[in-house]
């Protein structure tokens, strides 16, 4: 996996609230057996219209913000299904941050697993974030992994949180299977007394 | 210290804990499907890797297959998808998993294969790439939705990375009333709560009304925990629950179902257990919903009017401003004047037995009103073969319904099942978004019994109405 420490971009506001995940990806681009190469499709049915022309209005599509690599979205961004495919597509097309009020709990856990760190803010600080991206070009943001600020184009900071374990993982880029592989033993253990206790699974 | 159901399933799993809680949770049961393993797969294979527990892993295509009666003919699939599920059927092979092919008569939606054959069992902590996992959380099982990272997690060590959600009680207390159905109960927690309520929990459902459901009810609500956006809900085992289990192909028998039973019967939450935070609904205030908008929190009963963005505040206001544009309502109109195009029964959430006996009992004698489309399309292989022992398939091809054979069809939209623009739909899924039944589509989600009101009237219509 990528390894995030710091991350300088354009930050795009998209303050539609409950952004689902048949919007960041929509079915028809699941049928893939890569995890590659979904970028294009990324926002599909509001980035272009039926015949694949781009809608103009469509924030990625401006030219200010069509290099963004961080959005600033409105509450419950992810919702919907577990297709790591949305992942997938915003990494593939750039953005390695999301910022919001809240997540989706599996959209949530499934950035982590590919290099894109999701902030949860207060809705004050989500609001002045998306004033910020606003500015179009201008709104370049500053996200720093090691210290756990974001930088805005006014020069203010905003401090935020997440769990250390995920904050490690992503500094250095950790494979999780890898991690637990370690864990070899604990897993034979407990699997040998729990043959015995609940012989039946 | 008094523990909830969800605390008692976590501490009987968690094989290691790091100093942060972080834990290492042991995973009895991984369902698998075509669309979110390949990569999983392919990833073991790059690092040398294999599945430690094949004989707790099952396989079954279920998204992409098509389900006309000519599917055996491989050209009713798109190139795209029938790669995908061929890539499931080697996968399967080569890793020694268990598997349903689209050819064997079990075959059918993961979520309804897993508790017909008997891999969902109390008290299991039970996994897929597939956020309607939840589902499974009926037995008095934790089962959740995973990314295709977690999948590869689970095939190669058994165990999920985790850490504990909190406690949330929803009880539905009293009891349900006529032409109310679990489909109802499980929309009006999500209108109560909001589709982030959940977010950070696990939810425990539990009150009278619930325990008068079947485990087909059952099932249907604690499929819809995720729109709600909790990790999982549950239901504590009880009787109904262990004679659904008894006698499964793979469920335990003899002195092995004795242990297993008397472990079940400790499987329900002690009395002094904390929840962090209590939903209560009282049965008898449950009417017979439908959505009106593009999230499944915009539920209202069916006597409702459309409501007005101003009705919202914060986000919403410009997100219901989209959802009406999206959906072709006007605020005021009243939900029983909207006329459909579609109507389409089954999915995960209500593609089981007890589903298509409720459509048949409303549907005898009568017909599917002209000009409609409707189509049922049972849950599984076996569900759709009971259904034709039952006289219910020939009661649903009498009224002219299309009568299919099973997969996720219409709830996706990831096969040929797929609405046009702007065709309204009455579906008995899970997901109202944006584009979800197909770029355009509009999609109102209600009980099996409200889209068999719909079909025979062609609106939305009060199934108590119907007499």
């Amino acid at each position: 996996m990528e390894k995030f420490t710091t991350l300088e971009g354009v930050a795009a506001p998209m303050p539609l609230v409950n952004i689902d995940t048949d919007m960041i990806i929509p079915k028809q681009f699941l049928k893939t057996i890569k995890r590659t190469g979904l970028g294009k499709n990324l926002f599909d049915e509001m980035r272009f219209d039926q015949d694949g022309n781009e809608i103009e209005d469509f924030v990625l599509n401006k030219p200010a913000y069509r290099e963004a690599k961080i959005l600033v979205a409105g509450d419950n961004f992810g919702c919907g299904s577990s297709r790591e495919h949305a992942p997938w597509a915003l990494a593939d097309f750039g953005i390695r941050c999301v910022i919001s009020t809240s997540f989706a709990d599996i959209f949530f856990n499934n950035c982590f697993k590919n290099g894109i760190l999701p902030i949860v803010l207060p809705q004050s600080e989500v609001d002045k974030l998306m004033d910020d991206a606003t500015r179009g070009a201008n709104a370049v943001v500053t996200v720093d992994l090691v210290n756990q600020t974001i930088s805005g184009p006014d020069g203010g900071t905003i401090a935020f949180d997440i769990e250390p374990f995920r904050k490690h993982c992503l500094l250095n880029g950790l494979d999780d299977i890898g991690l637990t592989m370690q864990k070899a033993a604990s897993i034979d253990s407990f699997e040998a007394q729990y043959k015995t206790a609940a012989p039946w699974i | 210290m008094a523990k909830t159901l969800y605390d008692k399933i976590w501490d009987a799993h968690v094989v290691h804990e790091a100093d942060d809680g972080t834990c290492l949770l042991y995973i009895d049961r991984h369902l698998v499907h075509e669309v979110t393993s390949p990569q999983a797969f392919e990833g073991l294979r790059m690092t040398g890797r294999t599945v430690r527990a094949p004989e707790k892993t099952i396989a079954v295509p279920d998204h992409n297959v098509p389900t006309t009666l000519d599917r055996a003919n491989a050209a009713t699939m798109t190139e795209d998808s029938r790669i995908q599920v061929d890539a499931l059927d080697s996968n399967a092979k080569e890793f020694g998993i268990h598997y349903y092919p689209v050819s064997d008569v079990r075959q059918g939606i993961v979520h309804i294969v897993g508790p017909e054959q008997g891999w969902t069992l109390p008290g299991m902590t039970v996994v897929c790439g597939d956020s309607h996992t939840a589902t499974h959380g009926a037995f008095g099982s934790l089962a959740h939705g995973i990314g295709t990272s977690e999948v590869e997690h689970v095939l190669a060590t058994q165990t999920l990375i985790q850490k504990k959600s909190k406690n949330m009680k929803v009880e539905i207390t009293g009891h349900l009333l006529p032409g109310v159905t679990a489909k109802d109960i499980t929309m009006a927690v999500i209108g109560a709560t909001g589709t982030a309520g959940g977010t950070g929990y696990v939810i425990e459902y539990c009150g009278t009304a619930i325990e008068d459901l079947s485990m087909e009810g059952r099932m249907t609500v604690c499929n819809m925990a995720i729109e709600g956006g909790a990790r999982a809900g549950l239901i504590a085992p009880d009787e109904k629950t262990f004679a659904y289990c008894l006698g499964r192909p793979h469920a335990p028998k003899g002195a092995a179902w004795e242990a297993a039973l008397t472990y079940w019967k400790t499987l329900s939450t002690d009395e002094d257990a904390h929840f962090d935070k209590v939903l209560t609904i009282k049965g008898e205030d449950i009417a017979p919903l439908v959505t009106w908008g593009t999230s499944p929190e915009d539920v209202l009963p069916i006597t409702a009017i459309v409501p007005s963005p101003e009705d919202f505040t914060g986000g919403k206001v410009e997100a219901v401003r989209r959802s009406l544009a999206y959906m072709g309502l006007t605020p005021g109109q009243k939900l029983s004047d909207v006329a459909i195009d579609t109507v389409f029964i089954g999915s995960c959430t209500n593609g089981r037995i007890e589903d298509l006996r409720e459509v048949a009992a409303i549907m005898k004698g009568k017909k599917v009103k002209d000009g409609l489309r409707a189509m049922v399309v049972p849950g599984s292989g076996l569900v759709r073969a009971q259904a034709e022992e039952e006289g219910i398939a020939d009661i649903l091809i009498e009224a002219g319904f299309e009568w299919r054979m099973a997969g996720c069809s219409m709830c996706l939209a990831m096969n040929p099942d797929q609405l046009a623009p702007e065709e309204r739909c009455i579906s008995t899924s899970n997901r109202n978004f944006e584009g979800r039944q197909g770029r355009g589509g509009r999609t109102h989600l209600a009980s099996p019994a409200m889209a068999a009101a719909a079909a025979i009237t062609g609106r939305l219509t009060d199934v108590r109405e119907l007499g």
